[in-house]
């Protein structure tokens, strides 16, 4: 237990550290603004593929709506601080609850699926969501939600950030988190062992959500417009890949997943004829020569390193 | 085996880190004897074909300004970046653009949404942006209805297409009884149809049928057999080429023989392709250019874009053309590299001639010239009229 803890206290600091050097850095504007809204766009990914890698990394569940939810925070958080005036604050903690809320009412019944039949009904969640968006003229409908305030800096990202992976982290070590992994291995065996198997997955899902309308808050206040186009199943996808890049079930995997991606398509930005050339056989290599992800279900962790944190798969960030 | 694919694993994810970690690579410095202009375009997803043909024509006015020895003796430098056709990765180009390439003026985005969100970052950054298609009113406006001081645009603004095509469709097609389908997932297209529909309505005419549908829809005939039965004299479907193409060629095979007409958003070279030539007789379009447009500049603009890409120039070509002559002229005016005199001298444009008519910016930066109805003939875009403003 100690033990544990002294690593926490380590990590901590190591997250300490890092943000120090990243501020400097954007402070000092060695990083410029470019990579800068890159960083940003890298830890809003992170959160979202962190929260994407509880349902399908950890729980084994098949979810590819996560757009809808992103969509579902967008929205509600750029409604508190656009239409009602209300702060920043407020808008990250109703947009996380919102789509929180919305997962927990859609788990229930969807989570009786699975397989392919679950994948199949959180797309189209997905899609209803974007749908049901386009025509509520309050917020803009097709052209978008416009006018939002760029709120979101690399401070509340990064800590924002840090928060949902050292929760999910100790979420996954606790007693219910220990159940999905359960579900995930072998979903009868785990209901012959008592464990309320619909329950863990409910919880799991409305868990991931949240945190993914955490992100979209972010997302929304940092590109200044909650666009439908945005939150298309493509999006979703991204995610999706993120996290099987990464490996399914690892968290340093679905960091890593999330970093490099987005550092890939900031990149070839240069390039714009090649951008989903080369996007794509990078992915096909690396699924050829290691279908299990980067790090499969392991984690780098101190105890490979002696130093660094749980999320040193950050330091990929570069710089 | 095993020791190869591990060994391949590790350079994969060794080139992986490498591509992320180049990009790092910090601020390009632009040498001292070139001006950079940038391009904020859509080269990939569903507008890619706009982004492509605004790319042609940008690249023809920046090479005939090189080859006259560029602008203030220095040669300009074109550098595009993709928004995927999106609003966030338009914000993304944009900051890419003015912080990794510093340019000192943007053309683009095309699509209204995108330039409405990019609009921010080089309004913080005062660079100046010219969308050549951008036709929503709020791009150059704010929602209290000040002006964007850093944004302007080539096209004239959408409301005006829907009266266009209502004064035509009233005196040249003679129809009576309209029926409108709109694409309710655009505000474009929403837009264009309610001036449409007040300007009709005003000059005598009556609307009798109004239906929606929305982007990457296929199946039009419910829809469209509701119109049948409403009986009308013409159809207007303001959209995008994608979507109206098949509801073209869906109309003709349920026998809707009616003339059909559309916004700029019908002037696509793959709307033959999806609708059929046959089925495009008999449908008009309000555009804001005309390769047939008789006026010298553009003869010789459209012999020069043949003779470069071997295709007839697009509106998105013309448009975008004309917004890098209007960028090269301000900066010629300006007579400095600064950005903020730069777009000074870019609001002051008065009687610029430009392939696409002439430009004089008001007070919102929208140009104030006159509007063209194409008309397709065996998938072919010929000039039909000009109507003034």
């Amino acid at each position: 237990m100690n033990n544990i803890r002294k690593q926490d206290i380590m990590s901590l600091l190591g997250c300490f550290v890092l943000f120090a050097v990243m501020q400097l850095l954007i402070m000092f504007e060695i990083i410029g603004p470019f990579w800068e809204l890159n960083i940003v766009l890298i830890g809003i990914n992170i959160i979202l593929s962190v929260s994407l890698n509880l349902i399908n990394g950890y729980t084994g569940q098949f979810s590819i709506g996560h757009a809808g939810f992103l969509a579902v925070g967008a929205y509600t958080g750029a409604i508190i601080t656009v239409k009602l005036g209300l702060p920043f604050e407020l808008a990250l903690i109703v947009g996380t609850l919102c789509a929180g809320l919305l997962g927990f009412l859609i788990g229930l019944p969807t989570l009786r699926l699975n397989g392919d039949y679950l994948a199949i009904a959180t797309l189209g969640l997905g899609e209803i969501i974007r749908i049901c968006i386009l025509n509520i003229e309050y917020v803009g409908g097709a052209s978008g939600l416009m006018g939002i305030p760029r709120e979101t800096n690399f401070a509340w990202v990064f800590w924002v950030g840090i928060f949902v992976i050292f929760f999910i982290k100790n979420f996954i070590n606790s007693a219910p988190g220990r159940s999905c992994l359960a579900i995930r291995e072998n979903e009868i065996a785990a209901e012959t062992m008592g464990i309320d198997t619909t329950k863990y997955k409910v919880m799991a899902f409305t868990i991931g959500a949240a945190f993914a309308g955490t992100a979209g808050v972010l997302f929304s206040h940092y590109f200044y417009i909650a666009h439908p186009a945005s939150f298309t199943f493509m999006r979703s996808f991204d995610i999706l890949t993120m996290v099987v890049l990464g490996g399914l079930g690892s968290m340093s995997g679905a960091i890593t997943g999330a970093v490099l991606l987005t550092g890939i398509s900031a990149f070839l930005a240069e390039y714009p004829e090649w951008r989903m050339v080369i996007y794509s056989i990078t992915l096909i290599v690396l699924m050829l020569y290691r279908p299990q992800g980067l790090f499969g279900n392991k984690e780098l962790s101190l105890k490979m390193f002696k130093l660094g944190g749980d999320n040193s798969g950050r330091t990929a960030e570069g710089k | 085996m095993k020791k190869m694919r591990k060994v391949l694993s590790v350079a994969c994810i060794g080139m992986l880190l490498a591509t992320a970690l180049t990009g790092c690579g910090g601020d390009k410095k632009g040498s001292g004897d070139t001006i950079k202009i940038g391009g904020n375009l859509e080269m990939t997803g569903g507008s890619a074909s706009y982004g492509k043909s605004a790319q042609n024509g940008i690249k023809l006015a920046i090479d005939a300004a090189n080859a006259k020895g560029g602008v203030l003796g220095k040669k300009i430098e074109f550098v595009v970046a993709d928004n995927k056709s999106e609003a966030a990765e338009a914000t993304n180009a944009m900051q890419k653009l003015i912080a990794q390439d510093k340019v000192i003026a943007v053309i683009g985005p095309n699509l209204s949404s995108a330039s409405i969100a990019a609009t921010s970052i080089n309004t913080s950054a005062k660079v100046l942006a010219i969308t050549p298609m951008g036709t929503n009113p709020n791009v150059t406006v704010d929602k209290d209805g000040k002006t964007k001081d850093f944004m302007f645009r080539a096209c004239f603004i959408d409301p005006f297409q829907g009266t266009v095509m209502a004064t035509f469709a009233k005196d040249k097609i003679n129809a009576k009884n309209v029926a409108i389908l709109v694409d309710n997932s655009s505000d474009y297209a929403k837009g264009l149809a309610q001036f449409f529909k007040e300007a009709f309505t005003k000059g005598g005419g009556k609307i009798v049928a109004e239906e929606s549908y929305l982007q990457k829809d296929t199946d039009f005939k419910a829809t469209l057999t509701k119109i049948k039965a409403s009986n009308p004299d013409m159809i207007y479907v303001p959209g995008y080429y994608q979507e109206v193409g098949m509801i073209v060629k869906q109309a003709r095979e349920m026998g809707l023989n009616v003339p059909m007409a559309g916004g700029d958003g019908w002037d696509s070279a793959k709307l033959p392709e999806i609708a059929g030539k046959a089925a495009l007789n008999n449908t008009y379009f309000s555009s804001l250019y005309s390769p047939d447009d008789d006026s010298q500049l553009n003869k010789d603009f459209v012999a020069a874009y043949q003779k470069a890409y071997n295709e007839k120039p697009d509106v998105f070509a013309a448009l975008a053309y004309d917004s890098a002559l209007l960028v090269i002229n301000a900066i010629k005016t300006a007579n400095a590299v600064d950005t903020v005199k730069i777009k000074d001298a870019m609001a002051k444009t008065a009687g610029f001639s430009g392939v696409s008519g002439n430009v004089t910016f008001n007070a919102q930066h929208n140009p104030v010239k006159s509007a063209v109805i194409i008309e397709y003939k065996d998938g072919a875009q010929v000039f039909k009229t000009k109507i003034n403003p």
